[in-house]
């Protein structure tokens, strides 16, 4: 917070830290900006992004000549490149398009000929026979389907956190609990106001998710684009059940939905999701037992051998979707972006998001010559985790063996979590089976002096 | 604390009053006994649970459980018994090789048997599929008595627990002790779970017990700030400032499903003969893990017992394991029995007879090789049937 009356004045100011925003910032910082980060919750990946089912797409199936696509695509090559220096789980188990009725396996040829047209070349048609043969426990009923190779399975969370981490080690200012209240341009620079306080910046960036239309209307009046939240409930089954798919299996989509996804995460779950249903309520993504139920059979009739699986949790995530199908990204007069829609892609697409809007704009500013590349903690189940290694302080939550370690790590530094999701959702507490039945009173004692307590009181 | 061997005769996983309980007995026959806790503290549940009733059976005294976790330490370690805490199973390799995590990171130890006593867990809110959102207090009676037990914290003010186990009615002791008053108890079955008795507690106290009602949805952002409760064709709102997610117990078999050790998919804890010992010889289990769920007694009393299992085993007095037969109680209601196998009798059994739990209430009279016994009983409570000398197929004729 400033503390005298007068703002700082930045080069670039990001509204909202969610995966589009933190890799915003990553650009620009890179590129030799001063930029501000703004989000109005305790930390960052609390909206849209904060649920999701991690997929690394390659958008074989995104509308053919769209920006969507074009970042889709952008994204993923760059996360290919930077992955390995920022330390991200990258599992290349591709995916595979079940047809389940005569109707969708006459469908498939299309959906082939799209992903060919979208420049994702290696797709094959597998008979019943060759889908069998690469994933045995799939019900016998399947007809048959194609392989999309290249899809790709990512951590969530760590994926943004890092883009965020690189932009705050090399210089970019991050501000939690503000909410961007209103501003004026004036013809040279925005000044906004906060809940924080007033913000001076050359440019000005609307990377508001759930709020893109409403951060529009408060800053320049109008809006082409109103958001209508699409809900998506998951059920996610325990690590012994990821054994029983080693593709991400996609459906047939329809119109609306990609449909429904049976997959591992990197953590060594495997999950079921998501539903697409149209609220208006920005907040909340309630789950209720019905569609949770529902998911739970359609898996099985996927996966018969999930019938003796636990299910570990259950999660539901809002979508920033918009009337029709495509990223609405506006360069304002106003010096301002707006980036917006950003509906079911936006963990893939990121990237190459930033990409193609610092190519909209001017960055008159010298690149950083030598950027530090912060290395993530690695929670994929496949790599070498902290508790296999010496001096981690012990494992305190068991059942995702994280450790005392990589909780204090993750309550430290430039990024540190400032609420108990934040923390999750870099360190994995409570969220296993047992979901805080041993380590909840551990955990408090060890949070107690980091975060703000979250409780009516 | 001593640094952990290469090898030992005995390695115990879990320091409940299960494993405990062995340690002493184990440490007592004069053996070389490393028990293996990944908490910080030993003591399992009870370390935990500030209420009374435990003691009793084992030392002639009611007292509160942390005392009690007190005392079956110092019994432990006075017969030589070493105790590491912070320190984490993580495998569990053919004939008792076991890898564990602790801030030396990973390490392996060669045993000449090890006796799995991990116990029980209750199932958390996100499987029985409670609809709403996902806000803080909402907990199991775990992980609430290790807040208010031991980090002396006061996670709400009127809460409400979901069940009627006898657990539920701890979760209610436990709130009362933080100055919590639980508005209800919710049951979503047409009679409490435990005995009637044992729900007088919590009314009380000034907490009713609803019946045949279900918790629908979870409401709150970042804390809870009320459920909707259902019953039948009502539906209304209550508001509260937590959720205690009760019992329904399973086994903390995360070990097992890694591992060779075979899994009795109905209990969720391994197969195991009237010895204790499981599918690998080497292996050995008691208390909790066996089956959800048993009282603090019962288990230490069946740690001790399976203890004396392994001294004979490790003397060679225990029969082949391969000459093992099957016990089967597929019966619909039966939900579960205990032991899967028999093996021939050699030296006096540790699991002193058949155990079974019901999934409803059951008057039938159950007849394996010449024997018969009645039994009529409720769900949720200790049947005990007489162990057979080999292997059956228990039938079950239901009387009215
Ligand atoms: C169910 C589901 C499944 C999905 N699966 C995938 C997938 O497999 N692969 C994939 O690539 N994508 C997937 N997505 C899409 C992806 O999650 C989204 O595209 C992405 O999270 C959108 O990020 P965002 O940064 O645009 O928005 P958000 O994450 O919502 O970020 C916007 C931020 O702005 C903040 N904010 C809002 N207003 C203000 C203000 N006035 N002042 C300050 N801050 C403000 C908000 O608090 C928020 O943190 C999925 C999405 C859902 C819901
Ligand atoms: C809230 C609550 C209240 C109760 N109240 C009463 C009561 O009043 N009276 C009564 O008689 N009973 C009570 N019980 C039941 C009683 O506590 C249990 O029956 C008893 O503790 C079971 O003993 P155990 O040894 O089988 O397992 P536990 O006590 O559960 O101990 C298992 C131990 O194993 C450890 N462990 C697990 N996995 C690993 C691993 N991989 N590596 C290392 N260590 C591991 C755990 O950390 C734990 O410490 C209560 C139970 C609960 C949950």
């Amino acid at each position: 917070m400033p503390e005298s009356g007068q703002p700082i004045s930045f080069d670039v100011t990001v509204i909202g830290a969610g995966v589009v925003g933190c890799a915003i910032a990553r650009k620009y910082t890179l590129l030799g900006a001063r930029v501000l980060l703004l989000e109005k919750a305790p930390d960052a990946l609390d909206g849209a992004s904060k649920a999701n089912s991690a997929i690394l797409h390659t958008g074989f199936d995104a509308p053919v000549g769209s920006i969507e696509l074009s970042c889709i695509q952008e994204g993923y090559r760059q996360y290919e490149q930077i992955h390995a220096k920022l330390n991200l789980p990258l599992d290349r188990c591709g995916a595979m398009v079940l047809a389940w009725t005569a109707e969708q396996e006459s469908r498939l040829p299309d959906l082939m000929e799209q992903a060919r047209t979208n420049s994702v070349g290696d797709v094959a048609l597998l008979s019943r026979e060759q889908v069998l043969a690469r994933e045995p426990e799939l019900a016998s009923t399947v007809r048959a389907g194609f392989i999309v190779p290249r899809e790709a399975l990512i951590d969530p969370w760590s994926a943004p956190h890092s883009y965020l981490s690189q932009a705050l080690v090399n210089g970019a200012t991050f501000r939690r609990n503000t909410e961007v209240l209103s501003g004026s341009f004036d013809g040279n620079a925005w000044m906004l106001e906060t809940t924080t306080g007033p913000v001076h910046s050359t440019r000005v960036i609307n990377a508001a998710g759930l709020y893109g239309d409403i951060v529009d209307q408060r800053l320049i009046g109008r809006s082409d684009f109103d958001i209508r939240p699409r809900k998506g409930q998951f059920v996610v089954f325990d690590k012994t059940a990821a054994r029983l798919a080693r593709h991400i299996l996609l459906p047939v989509p329809t119109e609306t939905t990609k449909g429904i996804v049976v997959c591992r995460t990197v953590w060594g779950n495997l999950l079921v999701g998501p539903t697409a249903e149209e609220q208006q309520d920005r907040i909340n993504a309630n789950l209720d037992s019905e569609t949770l139920e529902m998911l739970r059979e359609k898996a099985t009739e996927i996966l018969p051998a999930l019938a003796n699986e636990d299910v570990t949790t259950t999660y539901a995530g809002l979508r920033p979707a918009c009337g029709d199908k495509e990223y609405h990204i506006r360069r304002h007069p106003e010096n301002m972006i707006t980036v917006g829609a950003i509906r079911s892609t936006g963990l893939s697409a990121a990237l190459g998001i930033a990409e193609y809007i610092a190519r909209l704009d001017e960055t008159p500013w010298p690149p950083l010559p030598e950027p530090e590349w912060p290395a993530m903690p690695m929670l994929a189940e496949d790599q070498t985790r902290d508790w296999q290694t010496a001096g981690n302080g012990g494992i305190l939550c068991h059942c995702e063996r994280v450790t005392r370690r990589e909780v204090e790590a993750a309550m430290s530094g430039p990024n540190a979590a400032q609420s108990l999701a934040g923390l999750k959702r870099r360190t994995r507490v409570t969220m296993g089976r047992c979901q805080g039945f041993y380590c909840s009173g551990a955990l408090q004692e060890m949070t107690a002096k980091c975060l703000k307590p979250e409780s009516t009181e | 604390m001593t640094s952990l061997p290469d090898i030992c005769d005995v390695l115990i996983v879990g320091s409940g009053p299960a494993g405990l309980a062995a340690a002493a007995r184990l440490g007592e026959a004069g053996l070389d006994v490393h028990l293996l806790e990944r908490e910080t503290v030993a003591g399992g549940i009870p370390r935990h649970c500030g209420h009374s009733p435990y003691g009793w059976r084992e030392f002639r005294r009611v007292m509160g459980g942390q005392t009690y976790a007190k005392r079956l330490i110092a019994r432990a370690t006075s017969f030589g018994a070493h105790i590491h805490t912070a320190v984490s199973v993580t495998d569990l390799g053919r004939g008792g090789r076991v890898t564990v995590s602790s801030n030396c990171g990973l390490q392996t130890v060669q045993a000449r048997a090890v006796l799995l006593a991990t116990g029980a867990r209750e199932t958390p809110r996100a499987p029985r599929f409670i609809g709403g959102t996902k806000p803080g207090g909402v907990m199991n009676t775990g992980a609430l008595q290790s807040l208010v037990y031991l980090n002396k914290e006061r996670p709400f003010r009127k809460p409400v627990v979901l069940g009627s186990e006898l657990v539920s009615v701890s979760a209610v002791l436990t709130c009362r002790h933080a100055r919590a008053k639980p508005l209800a108890m919710i049951e979503a079955n047409e009679r409490p779970t435990t005995r009637r008795a044992a729900t007088w507690l919590p009314r009380a106290l000034g907490t009713p017990l609803l019946l045949s009602t279900q918790i629908e949805a979870i409401h709150g952002r970042t804390w809870v700030e009320g459920v909707t409760l259902t019953s039948g064709e009502r539906r209304w709102n209550v508001e509260c400032d937590g959720v205690v997610v009760t019992g329904a117990f399973r086994p903390e078999n995360a070990l097992l499903r890694t591992t060779e050790l075979e899994v009795d998919p109905r209990t969720q804890g391994p197969v195991v003969d009237q010895y204790g010992r499981c599918s690998d010889p080497a292996y050995f289990a008691a208390g909790n893990l066996l089956r959800p769920v048993e009282t603090a007694p019962w288990c230490w009393n069946e740690g001790r017992m399976v203890a004396s299992a392994i001294i004979s085993a490790l003397a060679g007095g225990l029969p082949d394991p391969s000459l093992s037969e099957p016990v089967l109680a597929g019966y619909p209601g039966v939900a579960w029995h205990l032991p899967q196998r028999i093996s021939p009798n050699s030296s006096a059994p540790a699991l002193e007879n058949v155990q079974i739990g019901l999934a409803r209430s059951m008057a039938a009279t159950v007849r394996y090789g010449q024997a018969s016994a009645n039994l009529r009983s409720k769900p949720a409570r200790r049947i005990l049937l007489p162990l057979p000398d080999g292997g059956v197929d228990l039938k079950f004729e239901e009387t009215l």
